[in-house]
């Protein structure tokens, strides 16, 4: 065990944290649920990627830095810390790349990867269907395969980014009378395509962060197919597993989190004091951002001693969600009667973006695989114990 | 950076695993229990010292293996997993830590650190942080606090009344004790480093045999839950008590990187290892008590019998929790951390 950094990865703080210094959007992007927002956001991602930034863990050849794991923990770090803009092409890079690295073709790299390291590309999420939430295996979205063509026909939802993305990854029923996770298939969908019809869903925040997404005979090539047909479900699990792993939520972003957090229960402390919940709640975030921390240093660690990660990435998932709540709710608890105003009210002040933050917190446990699902997972899965 | 253990500190802790689970199954605690008046077998002492566990942290000069904190806190793991009764961690862990750094000239390390690492002595530590001394009675030595000193005294100096714990594993003692020039072997200028030393090994220690517990109790709850069957199918099958068990397991990972992080900053001397260590008392000790609530829930009525094993396990987890500090210290010293002005916090401080 040696808990201190190389004198490489010192550089590599360095090398970031001055780049960042000089480079981070000195006002507040807006957000990246606006149409002026989203091309900002765009804007930024490729600024990032002309020095490996977008998408630091990516071999150098494809845009990325060649990172470890522990650089990609270190670029967070200092990414949170100098508050630069939320990541617009995520689902792309994050949670789609990995997979795309493991399962996709020579060509399908070459022709995907560096257009989403520079935004060109930009990604969004196609699993949920109106009667496939939770239950994903209930898919029903069909794709025929006719003359070196998948025709699509069916309805996504709470499809992230949709709106604005250039791009859909997602799965398809192939086989037509397949039952649950069989006869699925992993594809690509450029979401310009006509018969595609992406009706926005307005958001607890006003804004549109997720759509449905209609397909009516939508003509995807057949090279646009992820792995083979009808082993799709392996390959997105393979994607949930980055997702709720390791990737989706660095330590940094809650990190960051417990820090102002911190700093506002000091500036308020002789109101805050009243409650004795409140300097609790607090030093719990603190200790729990810390715990998160330490637990994805030492998942990072054991993966490159050749680990995999398996069902605890599902306790990952529940650590951070709620984490994220508490944070959030505190926050409030502090604030007390200014914590409804919206972050553009005369009177917020600066104090807004806990109620940007604690409505998108109210999320958490739900999106990437409910809650009660990873609670499943960990209960079947790790424990052992037998399914329903 | 590499947060894992070595191969060899980990087949050390799998060796101790493996002894334990054939040497203390819970009937053989139970006799304990019911067979001795000491609460301690000297048998079993006996194997431990052949494991080399009583030898662990003495120096090599002194006839020990001289490990340190690391390999301590996955064996403190082992130790709280099988709810071990012996004064094991106070005799070979803090005992020696203590009279390993007394004052060069003190005959009093030469003459007890080969005794310990042979097996051949017990050593009870007492600290006002708790109002009682474990293990004072089968004591060779007792090693007191008095206003930041260390004195050592023989078990006839001493007077010691019993007080019973919940936990029937448990021998505390109130000692009384007259402090004198003869007794003292560490002036108060260098005991209260040597105090600070003691509490966060303690903290390391009760904080990693707190995860072996919850281990323990999940791993008790789990079985329970598959084995026992209501409405036709194991009581396991059904969400609610999968969930129980869930949150346990979660709490339990992210718990063991905060204890293992406390015991590496003391390994390296890091100034900020009492925090680190209270952030692990109060982490471990959520996931302990935690276990022991929905392990007895899962157990149902089986779960409030003397019969059934989980007691020993809930009760050893009640009782620790609040030793060498309870969560209102170990809170409090976070919360001194956390809250002065110009603390470190934040991204990229963790391991800086």
């Amino acid at each position: 065990m040696r808990l201190e950094y190389t004198e490489r990865q010192k550089q590599f703080r360095a090398e970031v944290r001055e780049w960042l210094a000089a480079n981070v959007p000195k006002a507040p992007l807006q957000s990246f649920d606006t149409q002026e927002g989203f091309e900002q956001h765009r804007v930024w991602e490729r600024k990032l990627s002309e020095r490996g930034f977008s998408a630091v863990t990516w071999p150098k050849e494809l845009g990325g830095r060649g990172s470890d794991l522990i650089e990609w923990l270190i670029f967070e770090e200092e990414y949170w810390r100098a508050g630069a803009p939320l990541r617009v092409n995520q689902n792309g890079v994050f949670l789609l790349a990995p997979t795309l690295m493991e399962y996709g073709t020579p060509a399908q790299k070459e022709r995907f990867l560096p257009r989403m390291a520079t935004a060109e590309d930009t990604w969004a999420q196609g699993w949920s269907e109106p009667g496939a939430g939770s239950d994903m295996a209930a898919i029903r979205s069909k794709a025929v395969r006719q003359d070196g063509h998948y025709v699509i026909n069916g309805q996504k939802t709470w499809s992230t980014r949709a709106v604005f993305a250039d791009w859909l990854f997602g799965l398809f029923r192939s086989e037509p009378d397949s039952q649950r996770h069989h006869g699925l298939t992993f594809l690509l969908v450029p979401l310009k395509t006509p018969g595609i019809t992406i009706r926005p869903i307005k958001q607890l925040n006003g804004l549109t962060g997720f759509a449905e997404i209609f397909f009516d005979d939508v003509k995807v090539p057949v090279e646009n197919r992820l792995g083979d047909e009808g082993a799709g479900w392996n390959i997105a699990m393979a994607t949930a597993g980055f997702e709720r792993g390791l990737m989706l939520r660095s330590p940094a972003r809650f990190q960051q989190t417990a820090r102002q957090l911190v700093d506002l229960y000091l500036q308020h402390r002789d109101q805050a004091d009243a409650d004795p919940a409140i300097r609790d709640a607090v030093m719990k975030s603190w200790m729990q951002a810390e715990a998160y921390t330490l637990a994805t240093y030492r998942t990072a660690c054991r993966l490159a001693k050749g680990g995999h990660i398996g069902a605890e990435a599902s306790t990952n998932k529940i650590f951070w969600s709620e984490l994220d709540l508490l944070m959030h709710e505190t926050a409030m608890a502090i604030l007390g009667a200014r914590a409804e105003l919206m972050p553009h009210a005369p009177d917020a002040g600066d104090v807004g973006h806990w109620l940007d933050g604690f409505l998108f917190a109210q999320a958490g446990p739900i999106y990437a695989g409910t809650n009660e699902i990873q609670r499943n997972i960990i209960a079947e899965r790790m424990l052992g114990l037998p399914r329903a | 950076m590499d947060f894992t253990f070595e191969e060899q500190q980990l087949a050390f802790r799998d060796a101790i695993r493996k002894f334990l689970m054939v040497e203390a199954a819970p009937e053989m605690l139970r006799e304990i229990w019911e067979t001795t008046q000491s609460g301690r077998s000297a048998e079993f002492r006996a194997k431990l010292a052949d494991q080399g566990l009583t030898a662990l942290s003495v120096p090599e000069d002194f006839g020990g293996i001289g490990l340190g904190d690391l390999d301590w806190v996955l064996v403190q793991q082992e130790l709280g997993y099988f709810a071990i009764p012996d004064s094991l961690p106070a005799t070979g862990y803090l005992g020696v830590y203590l009279l390993n750094r007394l004052p060069a000239d003190v005959a009093l390390k030469r003459e007890w650190l080969p005794r310990i690492a042979a097996g051949q002595a017990r050593i009870a530590v007492g600290h006002p942080i708790n109002p009682l001394v474990a293990d004072a009675k089968n004591a060779d030595l007792l090693l007191l606090w008095h206003d930041d000193e260390v004195h050592a005294l023989r078990p006839d100096q001493v007077e010691l009344t019993l007080n019973p714990s919940i936990d029937q594993s448990r021998r505390l003692y109130r000692v009384r004790w007259q402090p004198g020039e003869k007794t003292r072997v560490c002036a108060a200028s260098i005991g209260r480093t040597l105090w600070a030393g003691v509490i966060d090994r303690a903290g390391v220690a009760i904080s990693a045999q707190l995860l072996g517990l919850a281990q323990r109790m999940l791993d008790l709850g789990v079985d329970h839950a598959a084995q026992r069957k209501q409405f036709g199918k194991p009581v396991g099958s059904f969400q609610a008590v999968k969930h129980h068990m869930a949150d346990v397991a979660v709490k339990i990972e992210f718990a063991e990187p905060v204890v293992h992080r406390a015991a590496y900053a003391l390994t390296h001397a890091d100034p900020r290892a009492p925090v680190y260590v209270s952030n692990a008392r109060l982490a471990a000790g959520e996931a302990a008590l935690l276990a022991a609530r929905k392990s007895i829930q899962v157990h149902g009525a089986m779960g409030y019998t003397w019969e059934t094993d989980l007691q020993m396990f809930m009760k050893r987890a009640w009782a620790l929790d609040a030793t060498w500090g309870d969560r209102k210290y170990h809170k409090t010293r976070v919360a001194n951390h956390l809250f002065a002005s110009g603390a470190a916090l934040g991204p990229g401080e963790t391991f800086a």
